[in-house]
């Protein structure tokens, strides 16, 4: 059994917390601790941190405005440097964005409307620690839950995400406007991701599909050998 | 020292709520109406009398959190 080492951050708001607990569980048989954004320190052996979805401080501000200020985030920030894998999903992507720790910004959806449904994505990138597992599959499904789930970004930082292979996940049928159809990114070092659609609500096929499982199997498997 | 700042979308920036208001306005027989934008107010009291202080002061806080310079821009009033 993989081993690993998570946390999932609990901000005021959050509403998927313990989906993605639970789906890390299922999915790498490792349990996940809460750590309520408030805390200040967190472990230096952890391998991944989850910043799970929601509706974090009311979504006042900004989406992920306020969570990004949480004194947890310097924390985040740290173990990210020091080469933790980080995974922002749908608020979480919009708090790393906040953060600045990763580029562009969550508009609110080109379509006005909150969009839930089952979404294909395109891996873009299999060669990442968050893809690995998927082993040359091309596509994923996974499901969306958003309303400001728009990706924008100015172009140029748009070339260099696609040129620099920081492109992860793009959807087949762009469901919220994104540019260039963009569902999830990570940074340049390779250890922090950002999505919109959800693995941790696609981890066994009872929930329509398993294939959120791999992105959780895939980090796993990167933390058994040194990156 | 009061502090107000307006906070819009870059131009260019999709602005969706702008557009459905904008449609909205037609629909009531505003036809004339174009360019609709909305945007946020944010409002606050600042300690001091130094006008120009204030004014940089401001300026940190939104450059730090009530704007976001990747999709937003931003306009300053001290009184």
């Amino acid at each position: 059994m993989l081993d690993m080492k998570s946390a999932v951050i609990v901000f005021p708001g959050s509403n998927c917390d313990r989906d993605c607990a639970v789906a890390i569980e299922r999915s790498t048989g490792s349990k996940a601790q809460m750590v309520w954004h408030a805390q200040s320190r967190l472990d230096d052996g952890l391998d991944l941190i989850v910043l799970p979805g929601g509706f974090s401080y009311g979504d006042y501000l900004r989406c992920g405005a306020m969570a990004s200020l949480s004194p947890v985030m310097a924390e985040v920030r740290r173990l990210a440097d020091r080469g933790t894998a980080v995974v922002g999903i749908c608020n979480g992507f919009q708090v790393l964005c906040e953060a600045g720790m990763l580029p562009g910004a969550l508009l609110r959806n080109s379509g006005l409307k909150y969009v839930c449904k089952p979404v294909t994505l395109d891996i873009v990138n299999s060669q990442t620690r968050f893809t690995s597992a998927y082993a040359g599959r091309r596509e994923a499904v996974m499901t969306v839950g958003n309303g400001e789930g728009n990706y924008f970004a100015d172009e140029a930082t748009l070339d260099r995400l696609e040129g620099e292979g920081q492109v992860v996940f793009r959807y087949a049928d762009n469901p919220n406007g994104s540019a260039r159809a963009i569902a999830g990114i990570m940074n340049g070092k390779g250890n922090v991701l950002g999505l919109m659609p959800h693995p941790d609500r696609a981890f066994e096929s009872d929930l329509g599909s398993a294939d959120g499982a791999l992105l959780f199997q895939s980090v796993a498997a990167s933390t058994l050998q040194p990156a | 020292m009061k502090v107000r700042v307006e906070v819009f979308l870059k131009p260019g920036v999709l602005d969706v709520q702008g557009k459905a208001t904008e449609a909205a306005l037609h629909s009531l027989g505003f036809v004339g109406a174009s360019e609709v934008r909305v945007g946020r107010i944010i409002t606050l009291d600042l300690k001091g009398e130094d006008k120009a202080a204030a004014e940089a002061e401001a300026r940190s806080m939104a450059d730090r959190l009530l704007a976001n310079a990747v999709i937003e821009s931003y306009r300053i009033e001290v009184a």
